[in-house]
């Protein structure tokens, strides 16, 4: 099987791999072929969000997918690559730190299923970044939240527990979920089956609550979002 | 750049020790070789054990002889009371914090059988329960404002000696994975929170590929000393052909296990080493093993072990909803690590341990499922409270110039080794001699024959130098770094095994399968003299 990883420049290997994760692959190069071919890997079951990649321009964990011939392997999307593969996260996470997803009280108030529930995907959440690279707005505004810190935002405000809901709503208004586009790219890539697109018109409702308004509104005074479809 | 408490690692017990260090007032920072939420705590699956009672009658004290039964006799019974009798303050702060845990009907949290319990104790969030832990105090983190620090490697602890002559940890050496740099972080206290080292199976473990064991070898090498390295536990339940993880409450639920001829041939519930060497013994055999939720159906499989089936369909094409699952046990988790006192504090002054690192002796010879998520946060909150406590009475200076001077010349002469043998072949061999004559089943001349082969390897290692001779971002050099601290704790293993003639827990040897308390119910302790290893059985 021939697959190109994009490095300095684009690299064509040969592996004979039948049936194989990205990831398998990956170390077969790396331990057989070529030991400086540099990426980050972990758990190998999806769930340390290490190995986030971009095979043919779509993001996917290399552990979570099988290799089809000819594929481009590129590094993830928005974000400096330290080498090869291997993309610096630190910015990205910075952004959950800038949203303060957390949170804000100790709590210990019996929750049902049904509060439980409500945030059960959005804490599955496993920071691979994927929905960062996918991100159009992130790409051309670099101050953006973003979908995950947005989602883990959503994960705090959804939660039963939480009381400090209306300062976090108060805190995603700049750079946050009024920019969003809600082209949904970025639910289309999780792994996780999250959709931030989602989480954001949740987060969009509870500010409109809040008395905060769609500052696209404000400016051309209603009726359509920024691509063109209704925004309700 | 100096803190009051350097924490290495960011796994579960690493985050535990940082939140609480921090309470205490210290200065904290962390270091990690990964990002904080890539560690092996977010693939631990099954749950968290506290006699809550959710959901039937259940007791401390019978938390406590489960976990005493299953240790056979190397736990130590105040530190497993008091991790018990603390289980259920420690889920209740987790609880407090954000953790988003299953729930009951009538609003509490959702508990399960786990192997080897007497009730069903294991607190769960579906089948990611590591993962929203790992999370949650992630999150918590950021919420104080402690220091992280990203792709930092471990590279060796700063002792210096005091008046006395005696030694004291103040700091650590890292090498910058992004830089090449050697970086040296001073300290008053250190927490060594590296987890465990299940990877010399290498791929015949359910670990993270960073599971080598790198604090363990680390403390050794600075004067620690290590215990019971030679119990390693085996889980019974891994994909056959990838070592993934299958989790316990599958079986918990009403799983089968069954061979080529669909029997049953064991309690699926027994403790982690009795089910493991059933199916070894199967295996043996010549049979293929197979798990069985078929008749648990679509509905509960979805709810309560959503991750199993996409890893199943991923990894064996099989859908265990309609299909059995190829399985076979793996290296799982080490019981053995840094020896620790009633704080946490290692015989090396101002290091600290926790987690799967270190040795609290609440496992024994074998752990119970859930019992490690539990370890992590009860002694997680000690270490950062003992070394913030530790901190604050520190007095001594530090200098770390030499120590860091040496780091520099290690990485430059590891860089210089020449590159006649592959070590990523002689890592696979080590993981399959391991597996087989270390593994499962054991016995004195197959273990002197790898011990024979480690030694070997260890004299090789010049000769096994790295082909990538690029300083950023080099994973080829961290990897073999990892590689020398394996085939260093390779060696302790060995030689502990070999010394241990019983059988006992994890441990079992085919040629002695008795357990003989008159003679081994004793700790397995090791340290360095001179960089010679010493071994020695004490209470």
């Amino acid at each position: 099987m021939k697959i190109k990883i994009q490095r300095e420049e684009i690299t064509e290997y040969e592996v004979a791999l039948e049936n194989a994760t990205l990831l398998e692959l990956l170390n077969e190069i790396k331990t057989k072929q070529d030991a400086t071919l540099t990426y980050s890997s972990g758990c190998r079951s999806s769930v340390c969000g290490s190995c986030s990649v971009r095979v043919n321009g779509k993001e996917v964990l290399a552990c979570g997918y099988k290799v089809q011939e000819e594929d481009l392997v590129e590094p993830l999307k928005n974000v400096p690559v330290l080498r090869d593969l291997v993309v610096d996260m630190d910015k990205a996470y910075e952004f959950n730190q800038k949203a303060k997803a957390w949170q804000t009280n100790e709590s210990n108030i019996a929750l049902t299923q049904e509060d439980e529930k409500r945030n059960e995907v959005q804490s599955d959440c496993i920071l691979c970044g994927s929905c960062y690279s996918a991100c159009p707005v992130y790409a051309v505004n670099g101050a953006f939240l973003g979908p995950f810190a947005l989602t883990r935002v959503w994960r705090y405000v959804s939660d039963a527990r939480e009381e400090g809901t209306s300062a976090k709503i108060d805190n995603i208004q700049t750079n946050g979920v009024w920019d969003c586009t809600l082209c949904n790219a970025c639910s289309i890539v999780c792994p996780q089956g999250i959709s931030s697109k989602a989480d954001i018109e949740k987060l969009r409702s509870k500010s409109a609550i809040q008395g905060y308004i769609d500052p696209s509104f404000a400016n051309f005074g209603g009726g359509f979002g920024f691509d063109g479809s209704p925004s309700f | 750049m100096r803190s009051d408490v350097l924490i290495i690692g960011a796994g579960g017990a690493g985050l535990v020790a940082a939140l609480h260090a921090h309470d205490a007032g210290a200065k904290v920072r962390i270091i990690t070789k990964e990002y904080p939420t890539r560690s092996q705590t977010s693939m631990a699956q099954g749950g968290i054990n506290a006699a809550l009672g959710n959901a039937s009658a259940d007791s401390i004290e019978a938390h406590v002889q489960n976990t005493l039964k299953s240790a056979h006799g190397l736990a130590n019974e105040e530190m497993v009371r008091f991790m018990c009798e603390q289980a259920p303050i420690a889920v209740n702060w987790l609880d407090s914090i954000g953790v988003c845990f299953s729930r009951t009907k009538d609003a509490k949290i959702a508990q399960r059988t786990l192997g080897g319990a007497s009730a069903p104790r294991a607190c769960y969030a579906q089948d990611y329960t590591g993962l929203k832990i790992l999370h949650t105090l992630y999150d918590r983190v950021l919420a104080c404002g402690i220091e992280i620090l990203s792709e930092r490697y471990l590279l060796n602890f700063i002792t210096n000696t005091d008046e006395h002559n005696k030694l004291y940890t103040c700091g650590a050496t890292v090498l910058n994975i992004r830089t090449g740099e050697v970086e040296a972080y001073e300290s008053a206290s250190v927490i060594v929170a590296t987890g465990g080292y299940s990877r010399v199976y290498d791929k015949h473990s359910t670990n993270a590929v960073g599971t080598t064991g790198d604090g363990i070898a680390a403390a050794i090498r600075a004067g620690a000393r290590l215990s019971d390295m030679e119990f390693i536990q085996f889980h019974p339940t891994a994909l056959k052909n990838s070592s993934i993880l299958i989790s316990e409450s599958a079986r918990g639920a009403g799983g089968y296990l069954l061979n080529s001829k669909g029997e049953r041939f064991t309690n699926e519930l027994a403790p982690r080493d009795e089910v493991a060497r059933a199916i070894h013994n199967e295996i043996e055999k010549g049979e293929d093993i197979f798990l069985d939720i078929r008749h648990l159906g679509e509905k509960f499989i979805d709810e309560e072990l959503p991750q199993e089936r996409k890893l199943t369909k991923l990894y064996e094409n099989v859908d265990p909803v309609y299909d059995l699952i190829p399985i076979k046990p793996v290296a799982h988790y080490t019981m053995g690590g840094i020896e620790v006192d009633a704080n946490s504090q290692t015989k090396l002054r101002g290091l600290f341990a926790v987690g799967e690192c270190a040795n609290h002796r609440v496992h024994g010879a074998n752990r119970l499922g859930g019992n490690s998520l539990l370890e992590l946060v009860v002694f997680g909150k000690q270490a950062g409270e003992s070394a913030a406590e530790y901190a604050k009475n520190f007095t001594h200076s530090i200098v770390s110039q030499e120590q860091t001077k040496s780091a520099n010349n290690f990485i430059t002469d590891v860089k210089q080794f020449t590159n006649q043998i592959d070590f990523y072949q002689k890592r696979e061999f080590i993981g399959t001699i391991f597996y087989n004559n270390a593994g499962i089943s054991r016995n004195e001349m197959d273990l002197k024959a790898v011990l024979d082969a480690v030694r070997q390897i260890q004299k090789e290692l010049p000769s096994m130098g790295i082909k990538d001779k690029s300083k950023i971002y080099n994973t080829n050099l961290v990897e073999f770094i990892e590689f020398g601290n394996m085939v260093e704790l390779c060696e302790i293993i060995l030689v502990c095994a070999i010394s241990r003639n019983e059988s006992r827990g994890a441990h079992f040897r085919a040629d002695i399968p008795q357990e003989n308390n008159m003679a081994y119910k004793a700790h397995t302790i090791t340290w360095k003299e001179d960089s010679v290893l010493c071994a020695d059985f004490m209470e």
